[in-house]
């Protein structure tokens, strides 16, 4: 299968003062379509930094990323935004939906900076909450959803303008466990159906759901594993 | 993103905050209700005054006697008896700017009708001076160019007058006596009201000039007026007419340039000028006190809106990680700002509006509201928006989304 993402040599420097922090020190893998990865380390390993390249929220200070073949490097911030719009989908950990705004309309978002007109968008959302098992709840407003509910409304808003890739920062992180198993098999049947998932957790038993396994420490990859999915 | 979902999403974030945002929209409302009203009753103000000073009659010129020295003592203006019934008709022939003279006498005597009687302003005047005062008569006739000619007996009162001797009855065909002398009543004018000085210029008399020269004021020489009374062809030639009537007089009273003149010339249109001006000050004056008003209204907004930056940081971040480019938010939060200012702008027209018709109504002072003071006070809220609203968006466009997604 072809890579949808692909590092090469990425570091990342951040200067306060005259201090220089190296984040990234040189990370190179790439992720091909259909995989399901979960990134792991402690804090300050440097896989949050990874994550944000991976979104294009922060650019790499040397290195090359290719998303889905195009080069985001020496891309400006409103190609960068259109990136984000179009070739990824963002699952954060809580409080990710906006408030008073009915779960269909928080699924919309992201059709609504893509320009689609008011039908498709709603015909969009719809199928979307229907493929997180949310149908009949689309007019409730964040506050009437439970965690895992919510979380399962941020799921359909990622996956609503097709994405290349998914990207899950902690997506378990305030959910009770039995709601953490509820979220991480939709995940699972998410990439069953096809759809690439790439996950920052520092949960091993999180971790565990996904086929691949990577594992940061001081701004550098220490092992990379492939294991059977679990189910 | 198309501009009718940014209206929507910026209602939507207005009507999460009602009270805040109809207390942001005050500021703006009391500013502009301020400076619809303030003009409207400045406006008023001006129209009253000009419509006093037009009841005078417009584009007039006044002649009157100069003063002279006897003996070290000058006498103020009007001091001597200078003016004639011919230099008023020499005006109104050989000065092409004008278009009516008439000489005037003044005097005040008791008048008498059956067993009423009352003091009043008595003026002696050829027909032409009511053209210049654009006065008519409503009941009978007014004064003819024969009347004047036989110097007849007759006269045309002012309302004060009329109902003062007459009461409600018609006076027209009445005879009544003027310092003992017998003389008909002819008609009687249209009602002026007060003079910008306050008179009552309705409590006045008129008889031919002639008639007055020769029955009711007493002069060195025949044919002497008070003064005389002149019209402009126009408000343009006022300043001409004024130096043709100098020059005019200056060759008839032999005045040299040694010798000071023994009229002088006024001029009405100054003082419309000089009461213009001053109406136009208070209503600058009160409209800059209302502009203040709205510019702290609009910093009570740019102060809210930088709040509201800050409260929905998150909700920013989230908007950019899933495609909103800083324009859109830049968009998002201007057109916040600019909703509230224009609901705010357009509930103060109502009340400004409101306001005014309940001023006029209560006080009876006349209010006059432009078309031209709403829409400037409607696109001056707007661009009050704009400016107080683009600090605060463009805070919140600038934001990193790392960082906003990170706020809690």
């Amino acid at each position: 299968m072809s890579d949808v993402i692909s590092l090469a040599d990425i570091r990342r420097v951040f200067t306060m003062g005259d201090q220089q922090f190296e984040a990234l020190k040189g990370v190179s893998y790439s992720v091909a379509a259909g995989e399901f990865v979960a990134i792991m380390g402690a804090s300050g390993s440097g896989k949050s930094t990874c994550m944000n390249i991976l979104g294009c929220l922060d650019r790499p200070t040397s290195g090359q990323y290719l998303l889905d073949g195009l080069d985001v490097g020496v891309m400006n911030s409103n190609q960068l935004a259109d990136i984000r719009n179009r070739k990824l989908g963002f699952v954060l950990q809580g409080f990710n939906l906006l408030a008073r705004t009915a779960a269909v309309e928080n699924v919309e978002l992201p059709l609504v900076y893509a320009g689609f007109n008011s039908r498709e968008r709603r015909q969009k959302a719809l199928m979307a909450i229907e493929q997180v098992g949310l149908a009949g709840k689309e007019n409730n407003h964040p506050s009437q959803l439970s965690g895992g509910q919510q979380q399962r409304v941020a799921i359909a808003r990622a996956l609503v303008n097709s994405p290349a890739v998914i990207l899950a920062d902690e997506p378990t992180g305030n959910l009770d466990s039995t709601t953490t198993g509820e979220i991480m098999s939709l995940f699972t049947t998410l990439n069953r159906q096809g759809i690439t998932i790439i996950m920052v957790t520092h949960e091993h038993d999180v971790a565990a759901y996904a086929g691949r396994q990577i594992t940061f420490k001081d701004g550098k990859i220490i092992s990379d594993s492939q294991t059977g999915q679990l189910v | 993103m198309d501009f009718l979902q940014t209206v929507k999403i910026a209602l939507r974030a207005l009507r999460t905050n009602k009270m805040r945002s109809f207390l942001t929209m005050l500021g703006i409302i009391i500013g502009i209700a301020a400076v619809i009203a303030m003009m409207a009753v400045g406006s008023g103000a001006s129209y009253v005054i000009s419509q006093q000073i037009a009841s005078i009659g417009s584009n007039i010129i006044l002649v009157i006697p100069g003063s002279t020295t006897s003996g070290g003592l000058r006498t103020g203006s009007g001091g001597v008896q200078t003016l004639t019934s011919d230099d008023a008709r020499a005006i109104m022939t050989d000065c092409p700017s004008v278009a009516y003279a008439s000489g005037t006498v003044r005097t005040s005597g008791q008048i008498v009708s059956g067993n009423m009687n009352w003091s009043s302003v008595i003026m002696g005047g050829t027909p032409e001076m009511f053209e210049i005062r654009e006065w008519p008569v409503v009941n009978g006739r007014s004064i003819s160019q024969e009347d004047e000619n036989s110097a007849s007996k007759v006269c045309l009162l002012g309302q004060t007058v009329a109902e003062n001797l007459f009461g409600s009855a018609d006076p027209v065909g009445s005879i009544i006596r003027i310092k003992k002398i017998p003389f008909t009543v002819i008609g009687v004018l249209e009602r002026k009201g007060q003079s910008p000085q306050g008179q009552d210029q309705d409590d006045t008399l008129f008889v031919p000039l002639r008639t007055a020269q020769r029955n009711l004021v007493r002069s060195q020489r025949s044919g002497i007026v008070g003064a005389i009374l002149v019209k402009a062809k126009s408000e343009e030639v006022i300043d001409k007419a004024e130096s043709e009537i100098q020059s005019l007089l200056n060759q008839r009273h032999r005045i040299t340039n040694s010798k000071e003149p023994d009229f002088t010339t006024r001029n009405l249109s100054e003082i419309l000028a000089v009461a213009e001006k001053s109406a136009k000050a208070m209503s600058l004056l009160l409209g800059s006190v209302a502009s203040i008003s709205l510019i702290v209204g609009g910093i009570g907004i740019m102060n809210i809106m930088l709040v509201s930056v800050t409260e929905r940081t998150r909700e920013i971040g989230i908007r950019m990680a899933i495609g909103a480019k800083k324009n859109d938010i830049l968009l998002q939060f201007m057109t916040e700002a600019v909703l509230l200012t224009m609901l705010g702008g357009l509930i103060g027209i109502a009340l400004g509006t409101g306001g005014a018709t309940i001023v006029s109504r209560l006080l009876g002072w006349p209010t006059m509201i432009s078309i031209q003071s709403i829409t400037v006070a409607f696109v001056f809220s707007a661009a009050v928006g704009i400016f107080f609203g683009f600090y605060p968006a463009r805070k919140a466009a600038g934001l990193n989304p790392i960082d906003a997604l990170r706020y809690e």
